[in-house]
């Protein structure tokens, strides 16, 4: 009797008892505002140790500190001017390797001969960090915007090429066959079939762009440029001003988040059908 | 229209699938195929349709087919191949889009196809708001509106349970039953092939060979009369009788594989 405990088989007890329930756990959902109460009570932890003088304020300045150098840089109009010149270099970088990444991608995606060709280089150079790159891009390039926007656009064009092709190979060919069995053109098939059904693995990997766009124009910034946030960060740790610093950092973070709203609210809108 | 499969041979590599396989569904004519798993029946299908290039040997078409069809040659899919992102009646009106139609020609091939699989009520639904049985006629929806002179249909009722098969099982017989369409039906369940088929064709244990071709002595129509039932349960002995040892040596080989 392989259900049966061994001290049930002798039992003689008739007496009822509830099934213990043994179902629960493994289902984590996250409430809605769990996630802003935590972080509200560390800002209010970090401040109240610094206030009280158990932190020492050149190594971790509080958030209030950190809030008033942002106010100070937003109305010196500074922040401005290292937002515009990062956004514009992730702007342009991210925008062209996404292009060449997504294009690409679906060439190895479809075509035989490119998927031989693309992938070889592809696992070559993928595993490259990308700012390593960089002297070499400034001496082919010179020392503008060019360098460190073709350092991003590398970064963000092999992430977006293998998340490409891996969502066109994740198109179940069931229905890729179904289409075909309608005479439907290839194009039309390209168009209606594999890129919705390969959306959900671009927008997904947009995220990763996203993020390794954000790594390479700090990165950049701080081997050589005047004005980006990640040059405004290396300068403040320079000059000891960690109020400055952190405010740079908040400002990444705060970008993050913003383009990970935005790939969200595609993602809402696009894969309303998931 | 008729369908011909021309001594048709496949391999995968070294597996022979397929060996030497001939024989013709005429207009209006619903051929059903039979055999152990593994015989190649799913195989054959995707040949007859032009999906897979065989071997040795073609599949054929003579006679042309009827004016006002569209895709004459039209899958039923065990999985339903539904395009989860698209609805009901965008998913009906997939394969017109490329069709020379005017958009009022597709609407109204739409709506016909939706009315006559009961789903015009579901036109803006999604394919994973719906039950397995929902999703099916959706792709028999899809299929009627090309106009089709044969359907290929490939274990259409084997994905869903016991009840929605026996109600798709009434539609099939109600949609062939005017003669205007023909029907390659592969099966692993001799219920449906007996219930649905003219013919019988009846295939041995991988590499699949013709073993018999079993005519249904009824029409189409009489089956649904009480006293047919026990002609066809015969039948479905009968063939279960010619299939039963390769399907338990088809059944060991799979559980070995």
């Amino acid at each position: 009797m392989l259900d049966r405990a061994p001290g049930d088989v002798t039992s003689k007890d008739d007496t009822t008892r509830r099934v213990r329930f043994r179902g629960a756990g493994f289902v984590p959902a996250s409430s809605r505002f769990g996630g802003w109460i935590a972080l509200a009570l560390v800002i209010a932890i970090w401040q109240a140790a610094g206030s009280a003088g158990l932190v020492n304020a050149l190594f971790l300045p509080t958030p209030s500190a950190i809030a008033r150098a942002l106010y100070e840089l937003a109305i010196s109009g500074a922040l401005w001017q290292h937002l515009s010149a990062s956004l514009l270099r992730i702007g342009v970088g991210w925008i062209l390797g996404t292009a060449a990444g997504v294009t690409v991608g679906f060439a190895i995606g479809l075509s035989r001969l490119a998927r031989s060709v693309g992938i070889t280089f592809i696992s070559a150079l993928f595993p490259i960090p990308k700012i390593a790159l960089l002297p070499l891009l400034i001496l082919w390039l010179g020392i503008g915007e060019e360098p460190k926007i073709a350092t991003i656009a590398l970064g963000v064009f092999f992430s977006t090429a293998i998340s490409v092709y891996s969502g066109v190979d994740a198109v179940p060919r069931n229905l890729i066959r179904m289409a075909q069995s309608f005479n439907v053109p290839f194009a039309t098939i390209v168009r209606k079939v594999i890129w919705p059904g390969a959306l959900p693995a671009i927008l997904a990997g947009f995220r990763i762009t996203a993020s390794v766009a954000l790594l390479l124009v700090v990165s950049a910034e701080m081997i050589g440029a005047q004005y980006g946030i990640g040059a405004f960060v290396l300068q403040a740790g320079n000059l000891m001003q960690t109020d400055q610093l952190l405010a740079g950092v908040v400002i990444l973070s705060v970008f993050g988040l913003a383009v990970g709203k935005v790939i969200g609210w595609l993602e809402t809108r696009l894969l309303h059908w998931r | 229209m008729d369908l011909i499969a021309s001594h048709i041979t496949h391999r995968f590599g070294d597996l022979a699938v397929l060996d030497d396989v001939s024989f013709t569904v005429g207009a209006g004519e619903v051929v059903a195929i039979v055999g152990p798993s593994g015989c190649g029946k799913s195989t054959l299908l995707s040949i007859l349709g032009g999906l897979l290039q065989p071997t040795s040997g073609a599949p054929e078409l003579r006679g042309a087919p009827p004016a006002d069809s569209l895709n004459p040659l039209t899958f039923v899919f065990q999985d339903f191949a539904l395009l989860p992102w698209a609805t009901v009646e965008e998913n009906v009106e997939f394969p017109l889009l490329h069709t020379q139609l005017s958009a009022a020609q597709r609407r109204a091939l739409v709506d016909d196809a939706l009315r006559r699989t009961g789903l015009t009520d579901f036109r803006k639904t999604y394919p994973k708001q719906l039950s397995g049985g929902m999703r099916q006629r959706v792709g028999i929806s899809r299929a009627l509106a090309v106009k089709p002179a044969i359907l290929l249909m490939d274990e259409p009722l084997s994905a869903l349970d016991s009840q929605t098969r026996e109600l798709l099982m009434e539609d099939f017989v109600r949609l062939l039953a005017d003669g205007g369409m023909g029907a390659v039906y592969v099966t692993h369940n001799l219920e449906e092939a007996a219930r649905l088929a003219d013919r019988i064709v009846v295939l041995s244990r991988r590499p699949g060979r013709i073993r018999e071709v079993v005519t249904v002595p009824m029409t189409r129509a009489a089956r649904g009369e009480a006293a047919a039932r026990e002609k066809l349960l015969a039948l479905q002995n009968q063939i279960w009788s010619l299939i039963r040892n390769e399907a338990i040596d088809a059944e060991r080989e799979v559980q070995h594989a």
